[in-house]
């Protein structure tokens, strides 16, 4: 499943391995921890697909999510947001604000793969 | 006439162990026999002077056969009858229940009692993992080094042909979260674990502090720790605070000196009657009667915004410690509608609502004159309100831990909802 990724996640050693994960399945995957670089850089990076923390410090998930639905260029980009069980509320607020999926965290590798799959492939 | 369920059962045991019949005791008292036996098992009252009477015939103090005690399980086990209504306990007879069973009575209220606490208990802890933002900030913690461990350890059992640098690191990152997951979860232990034992270190915000502090002298703040050295002022703000709230104290206590306080409580005074006798603003009458020790009176205030700046609870009534708190508290009726008296009987979900009367009062102040701004206060005074035909405002703590599921006033879901 050949595709750029941009992941947007402030725990280093989870964007590590997921970066590991999806480089295997073929995947460019582009690291960001903070989210309002991430949000400058979007334009040079292109993604296929970003997948956005919901908890991240400075500008949260949502906020990043609501400016990527704001402009006109990523309107339609696929965003698949990483929760926290338990976080119903925000990922009601999530889904209000156009995201295409959620996993929630810890997830098993093979689902990440799979929803990355579909995402890209969808 | 005094009311004893253990009087007659101790008249009986008394009278058994001087080896008297009925007969003989009833003959030397007065009275007759079977009416000694009525009073015996509990079944009538026994005045005054003829208990006197019994004691000086049976030749025991009368104190021995009056049993305060007794009246005090007496409204135990009522309560807990309350407590489960759909086991149509035989209220009326609880007298004789305590006579004949006076251990089983004991231990049903001590169990009741028990139930109370912990209920407390878990209603606090349920605010605190709705609300606490330390709590929630641990849990992401803990929940983030469990993700990458399981990501990680995944992708080491599962890969095959890893190579050796990327092994290494995630061996290297496995290491790091382990330590984490391990400091982490002490953390939330030793946290979660205090939350029941009313230690200092439970203390999570400057207000909390200040109640502390306030409660350690049963709020007698003329009397309370030394600020500058007490334990429970362990910040900086908590000190700021409890110095502004014992100042506070005492110009209240200037201006509504005890022995005057005494004689207006005496005669019946309210907030209101008692805040123009004494020339006063009527949150101050609110505080001089709340905020004195063995006061019986509960009291919330709030500013503009609707936070909690004060609260000294009352049995049965737990305010929360985070988040907002119940919108249909007459505290916020009278925010909305400043200078005008709101009173209202109000009553708490569950077995271990209290039912209460409150009475609450909003002032506004323009510190900056004219071009300053508007700034609200509301405080309402909280007493037990015994049972009565009066309807009762069905009010709650806070949405998140408030069971009315039908309540039109909910933000949000409550966790006790099934």
């Amino acid at each position: 499943m050949p595709g750029r990724v941009l992941l947007i996640e402030d725990e280093p050693n989870i964007a590590e391995a997921i970066r590991f994960i999806l480089s295997r399945e073929g995947c460019e995957v582009v690291v960001e921890a903070d989210g309002a670089r991430a949000l400058s850089r979007i334009a040079d990076c292109a993604p296929d697909l970003v997948i956005l923390d919901l908890m991240l410090p400075g500008m949260s998930g949502l906020e990043i999510l609501s400016a990527l639905r704001a402009n006109p260029e990523t309107l339609g980009l696929k965003v698949l947001m990483l929760t926290a069980k338990g976080q119903g509320r925000d990922r009601e607020a999530a889904e209000r604000a156009g995201v295409s999926a959620f996993m929630a965290k810890p997830f098993a590798n093979a689902e990440m793969r799979a929803k990355v799959r579909a995402l890209l492939e969808g | 006439m005094p009311l004893s369920a253990l009087t007659g059962t101790r008249l009986r045991e008394r009278r058994l162990a001087l080896g008297l019949k009925q007969a003989e005791l009833a003959q030397r008292v007065g009275i007759s026999a079977s009416y000694l036996n009525l009073i015996e098992h509990n079944r009538r009252r026994i005045a005054d002077d003829l208990l006197t009477t019994m004691a000086q015939a049976l030749d025991v103090p009368l104190a021995t056969l009056q049993e305060g005690h007794a009246g005090q399980l007496v409204d135990g086990l009522r309560a807990a009858a309350a407590a489960v209504p759909g086991a149509a306990a035989e209220v009326e007879r609880v007298e004789d229940l305590l006579g004949r069973f006076p251990g089983w009575s004991a231990a049903l209220v001590e169990l009741h009692d028990r139930s109370r606490a912990l209920g407390r208990v878990v209603e606090v802890l349920n605010d605190r993992m709705a609300h606490d933002p330390h709590l929630s900030a641990s849990l992401h913690e803990v929940l983030s080094a469990v993700s990458s461990v399981r990501t990680t350890a995944a992708i080491l059992a599962d890969t095959e042909d890893i190579d050796a640098d990327w092994r290494a690191r995630f061996h290297r990152n496995l290491h790091e979260d382990s330590e984490r997951l391990a400091q982490g979860a002490e953390a939330l232990v030793a946290y979660l674990d205090a939350s029941g034992q009313g230690q200092d270190h439970t203390i999570s915000t400057p207000q909390d502090e200040v109640e502390s502090w306030a409660e350690a002298c049963d709020w007698d703040l003329a009397h309370a720790e030394d600020i500058a050295q007490s334990p429970h002022l362990a910040s900086a703000a908590g000190r700021v605070l409890a110095a502004g709230l014992q100042a506070q104290y005492a110009t209240d206590l200037a201006a509504i000196p005890t022995p005057a306080f005494n004689s207006a409580m005496a005669a019946g005074a309210d907030p209101l009657t008692l805040a123009r006798s004494f020339g006063v603003p009527v949150l101050a009458a609110f505080r001089r009667m709340a905020l004195r020790a063995g006061s019986g009176f509960g009291l919330l205030i709030c500013d503009g915004s609707g936070t909690l700046t004060l609260r000294k609870a009352i049995a049965g009534f737990s305010p929360p410690r985070f988040g907002a708190a119940c919108p249909l508290w007459p505290l916020f009726t009278a925010l909305a509608r400043p200078e005008t008296p709101v009173e209202a009987v109000i009553a708490l979900p569950g077995p271990q609502g209290a039912r209460l009367r409150a009475r609450a009062f909003a002032q506004v102040r323009y510190p900056g004159g004219f071009r300053g701004p508007e700034l609200r206060e509301a405080a309402m005074l909280l007493a037990p309100e015994p049972a009565g035909a009066e309807p009762a405002l069905e009010v709650g703590p806070t949405c998140r831990i408030c069971p009315r599921p039908a309540c039109p006033a909910r933000r949000e879901p409550s966790i006790l909802q099934g």
